[in-house]
C-alpha cells in the first residue's frame, strides 16, 4: 500500500482534508504552525476551497470556526498550548453550545519548553470543558483519529479536544490515507436557539453535557483507540496515554510487554478498564506525557501507595519522557548521564545576521543607558532572543501582547520611560487592546512595534499589520506627532536614536515602528520568485 | 535490519535535506521510518538535531534512546560532540571536519578533532572541499550523506533514487551533481575503512 511521508502535522491536516474539512482556523505557533501551512499548500483543498487563511490569533480563530461548525460545515482550529489559554473563552464556552457541524480544536502541547513559556497540559482544558480528549500514540493514528473525530464530534454533538506533543507533531512516518469523502452541505442547527448562551438556554445545555458524560465515557471504553492487552506478570499493570505508549513499547523485543498494559487515547478515562487493572496487578505505573493528569485523577489527594508515575518520582515530575525514563521506572536499566565534553560550548539561537531587531536593539539599548536599566518589556517572537548575549536588551516576555499593557502597569506603578517592545505580528493578535488602554489613560510609555512583514519565529507566515500599524495605531487614538518610524538600518543609527530619544522623553503615548522585512522572507521571495518568475 | 541515525549540526545546514534522503529512500524501499525534527525557536542560528530511524519491523519510539544509536552524522564538527552519550559503544560517528562559527566562544578546532578522535570509530571529513572540488558546494551535506551511507543499512541506490526524486524539479544537473557527492561521500570512507 501507498505510504507518504508526512509530519504528525500534516498527517493531521491530510485526515481532516480527507474527512470532509471545510474549514481550518489557525494562528502560527510551534508546533502546531505546520497543520495550517499543509492545508494551505494542499491540491484538494484548494479545489475545494477549503478556508486556510491565518486568523488574528487563536480566540478569533476559534470562534470562526464555531461559526462556521454553526453553518454545518467540518472545521478545525489548531494552535499551540498556549494559544488555548488565548482561545479559553470561546472554547469553554463551545463545550456549551455544542456544535452543528462537526469542530476539532487541535492543540499542540510542547513538554520540555523546546519552543515555549510553559509546558502546560491541555488535557486538563478538555477535562475541565467536559468534552472528548483524543490523544493518538502515533503519526498514523492521529491520522486515522482525526478520519474519526469529525463524525464523533457530530455524533454527540461536542467539539473534540485533539491533544499532540511536539514529539508527534515534528516527526515523520509513512501515512496510509484513507477515502476522500464529501465535504457535509450548509445547514442550521435544529434549533436556532442553541448558540444562544443566555442562562435559560445555557443552563438546559450544561445539563445535557453533564448527561452525555457516561455516553462519552462509555465511549472510550469501547474505543477502538484504547486498548486492553493482556500480560501473564502481574506484578506490575501500566497504563500508558499517547505518545508515552511508544516509550514502553520501545523498551521490548518485538513490542511484547510482559505486564497487563492499557493504552489510552481516548478521553474521559474508562473507569471499567482502569478498574480490572487496578485489581488485577499488584502495582500500577502510569506513563504519560505532560502533566500527571492520570496518575492525580486515580490517587487525588489521599494518594494511593500502589500507583507510580511522575508524582512519585519514579518518573520525571518535568519535561518530556524518553525510553530511558520508562526502562528505570520498569526497573530494567539505570538512568543514563548525559556525558558531555568539557571543550563543547553550548549554541543558543540567536538572531539572523542581518536582521532588522538588531538594528533596532543597538540604538534602543545606546539610548537606555542614559535612563537606566529594567525598563524595556517585551514580547513573543524572534526578538525575544534579544534577552540574551550580545544585546542583553529585554527585561520581560511573559505573553502575546503583554509587553505593552506590562509597561503600562509599571508606569502606572511610577516607573519612568518605560519602553514596550513588540512585533508587527505579536501586536495584531494582542497589543492593540493594551495600547487602548494606554491611549484612554494618555499613559506616559514608549511602545516600539519592529515591523518585518512577517510572522517570523514560527517560519515567515502572513502578518494582519499588512502596513497597516501606522492607520491601527492612529485609528486607536495615538496623536499623528508621536507615531514616528525609520528603517532600521546601521546607516540610518543617528535617526533611529534621535526618534526613540524625542518619544521616551515625551510623557504621553508614543508609538514608534520601525520597518525592515524580515531577511528570511526576504530571501524564501527572491528564491520563489526565481522558481515561479514573479513576485506577489 | 534496524540503522538509528543522530542527524546534528546548526540550524539552516541542510540536516532535514539529509533527513529527507534518507526517509525517502527507506519508503521507496518499503522500510519503517521516523524521523523527529526540531522547528522553531532553536532554528534560529542554534544547535539542531534530528531523529532518524529507518527499520524492517514497526517502529515505536520517535526518540533514540542515549547510548542506542548506530551513527552519529554530523554537518558540524562541534555538535558532532553535543550527542556523543546517544552513540553505541561500537557505533560510528563521521563529521564535516568544517567548523561554523556563529559563536564568540567557539573552542580550539584542534581540541574539538582531539575529543573526536577519542571515539572508537570516527571519520572526520572535509566534505566542504569535496563539494567545492565538485563545484557543487551546497551539495556538501549530501558528501556526508554518502560518507555516512556505509553504516547505514540500506541500498546505496536507493539512495540516488531519492536524490532523483527531491532534485528532480531543479533540473538533471542538480540531480548529477548530488549524485556525484554522494558517490565522492562514499568513497572516502570506504577508502578509510579499507586501510
Amino acid at each position: 500500500m501507498d505510504k507518504l511521508l508526512l509530519l504528525g502535522d500534516e498527517a493531521i491536516a491530510q485526515a481532516a482534508i480527507d474527512s470532509g474539512l471545510s474549514g481550518a482556523y489557525a494562528y502560527p505557533g510551534t508546533p502546531s504552525t505546520e497543520i495550517t501551512e499543509y492545508v494551505q499548500k494542499n491540491k484538494i483543498a484548494k479545489e475545494r476551497n477549503i478556508h486556510s487563511e491565518w486568523s488574528a490569533n487563536e480566540k478569533t480563530a476559534m470562534e470562526s470556526a464555531l461559526g462556521m461548525s454553526y453553518a454545518g460545515k467540518r472545521t478545525m482550529v489548531c494552535m499551540k498550548h498556549v494559544g488555548l489559554n488565548v482561545a479559553a473563552d470561546a472554547f469553554m464556552n463551545s463545550a456549551i453550545t455544542g456544535v452543528n457541524g462537526g469542530l476539532i480544536i487541535v492543540v499542540a502541547d510542547d513538554p520540555s519548553m523546546h519552543s515555549s513559556q510553559n509546558e502546560q497540559d491541555s488535557r486538563y482544558f478538555g477535562d475541565f470543558a467536559m468534552v472528548p480528549i483524543f490523544e493518538p500514540s502515533n503519526q498514523q493514528e492521529a491520522y486515522d483519529m482525526v478520519y474519526e473525530a469529525f463524525d464523533f464530534s457530530e455524533k454527540f454533538n461536542v467539539p473534540v479536544l485533539f491533544r499532540i506533543t511536539t514529539r508527534l507533531a515534528h516527526s515523520r512516518a509513512g501515512i496510509v490515507l484513507k477515502k476522500l469523502k464529501d465535504e457535509n452541505k450548509n445547514s442550521f442547527p435544529g434549533d436556532l436557539r442553541q448558540f444562544v448562551l443566555l442562562p435559560s438556554i445555557a443552563k438546559k445545555n450544561y445539563r445535557i453535557l453533564i448527561g452525555n458524560q457516561a455516553r462519552l465515557e462509555e465511549a472510550s471504553e469501547y474505543s477502538a483507540f484504547n486498548k486492553y492487552i493482556r500480560g501473564d506478570d502481574k506484578s506490575i499493570g501500566i497504563i500508558a496515554s499517547g505518545i508515552a505508549y511508544n516509550y514502553l513499547i520501545e523498551n521490548f523485543e518485538d513490542g511484547k510487554v510482559p505486564h497487563p498494559v492499557i493504552k489510552i487515547s481516548q478521553y474521559p478515562l474508562p473507569s471499567d478498564m482502569i478498574r480490572k487493572l487496578y485489581n488485577e496487578c499488584e502495582t500500577i505505573l502510569i506513563l504519560e506525557e505532560g502533566y500527571p493528569f492520570i496518575e492525580y485523577k486515580l490517587t487525588g489527594v489521599l494518594g494511593d501507595k500502589k500507583v507510580k508515575g511522575r508524582l512519585t518520582g519514579d518518573l520525571p515530575r518535568d519535561g518530556e519522557l524518553n525510553p530511558n525514563h520508562v526502562a528505570v521506572a520498569l526497573g530494567l536499566e539505570k538512568p543514563i548521564e548525559e556525558k558531555q565534553a568539557e571543550i563543547l560550548a553550548p549554541r543558543p539561537p540567536a538572531l539572523c545576521p542581518g536582521c532588522g531587531h538588531t538594528d533596532v536593539f543597538l540604538a534602543l539599548n545606546e539610548v537606555m543607558k542614559e535612563y537606566g536599566p529594567g525598563k524595556v518589556f517585551s514580547d513573543i517572537g524572534c526578538y525575544t532572543l534579544s534577552a540574551l548575549k550580545p544585546l542583553e536588551s529585554i527585561n520581560t516576555c511573559v505573553d502575546m501582547g503583554a509587553s505593552i499593557t506590562m509597561a503600562k502597569g509599571a508606569s502606572d506603578a511610577g516607573l519612568k520611560h518605560a519602553v514596550a517592545f513588540i512585533g508587527d505580528s505579536t501586536f495584531t493578535h494582542s497589543g492593540m487592546t493594551g495600547l487602548l488602554d494606554c491611549v484612554y489613560e494618555n499613559t506616559a510609555i514608549t511602545v516600539i512595534i519592529s515591523d518585518n512583514d512577517t510572522t517570523g519565529m514560527t517560519g515567515g507566515q502572513d502578518s494582519h499589520a499588512e502596513h497597516r500599524l501606522h492607520q491601527i495605531c492612529k485609528g486607536l487614538g495615538v496623536e499623528e506627532d508621536h507615531i514616528r518610524s525609520f528603517i532600521p538600518l546601521r546607516k540610518n543609527h543617528e535617526e533611529a536614536l534621535k526618534i526613540i530619544r524625542e518619544e521616551i522623553e515625551y510623557e504621553g503615548v508614543s508609538v514608534i515602528i520601525p520597518h525592515r522585512e524580515c531577511v528570511r522572507t526576504l530571501e524564501r521571495k527572491h528564491k520563489t520568485n526565481v522558481k515561479v518568475g514573479k513576485m506577489k | 535490519m534496524k540503522t538509528d541515525i543522530i542527524l546534528s549540526g546548526v540550524g539552516g545546514q541542510g540536516i532535514l535535506s539529509i533527513a529527507a534522503t534518507i526517509g525517502t529512500a527507506a519508503l521507496q524501499d518499503g522500510l519503517n521510518m521516523k524521523q523527529s525534527e526540531v522547528h522553531g525557536m532553536s532554528q534560529r542560528g542554534g544547535d539542531v538535531s534530528s531523529n532518524m530511524r529507518v527499520s524492517d519491523k514497526p517502529i515505536a519510539s520517535d526518540l533514540i534512546s542515549k547510548g542506542k544509536a548506530d551513527v552519529i552524522l554530523s554537518v558540524e564538527p562541534m555538535e558532532a560532540l553535543r550527542f556523543v552519550s546517544y552513540l553505541k559503544p561500537d557505533g560510528w560517528l563521521i563529521t564535516n571536519s568544517k567548523p561554523f562559527k556563529n559563536i564568540p566562544n567557539y573552542p580550539d578546532i584542534e581540541g574539538i578533532y582531539d575529543e573526536i578522535r577519542k571515539i572508537k570509530n570516527h571519520i572526520i571529513v572535509d566534505a566542504d572541499s569535496i563539494a567545492k572540488e565538485l563545484k557543487s558546494l551546497r551539495s556538501s551535506n549530501i558528501v556526508m550523506l554518502g560518507a555516512a551511507s556505509p553504516f547505514i543499512d540500506m541500498n546505496f541506490e536507493s539512495f540516488k533514487n531519492a536524490l532523483r526524486a527531491i532534485f528532480g524539479k531543479k533540473g538533471e544537473d542538480i540531480v548529477a551533481k548530488n549524485i556525484l557527492a554522494l558517490e565522492k561521500g562514499r568513497e572516502f570512507t570506504m577508502s578509510k575503512i579499507n586501510k
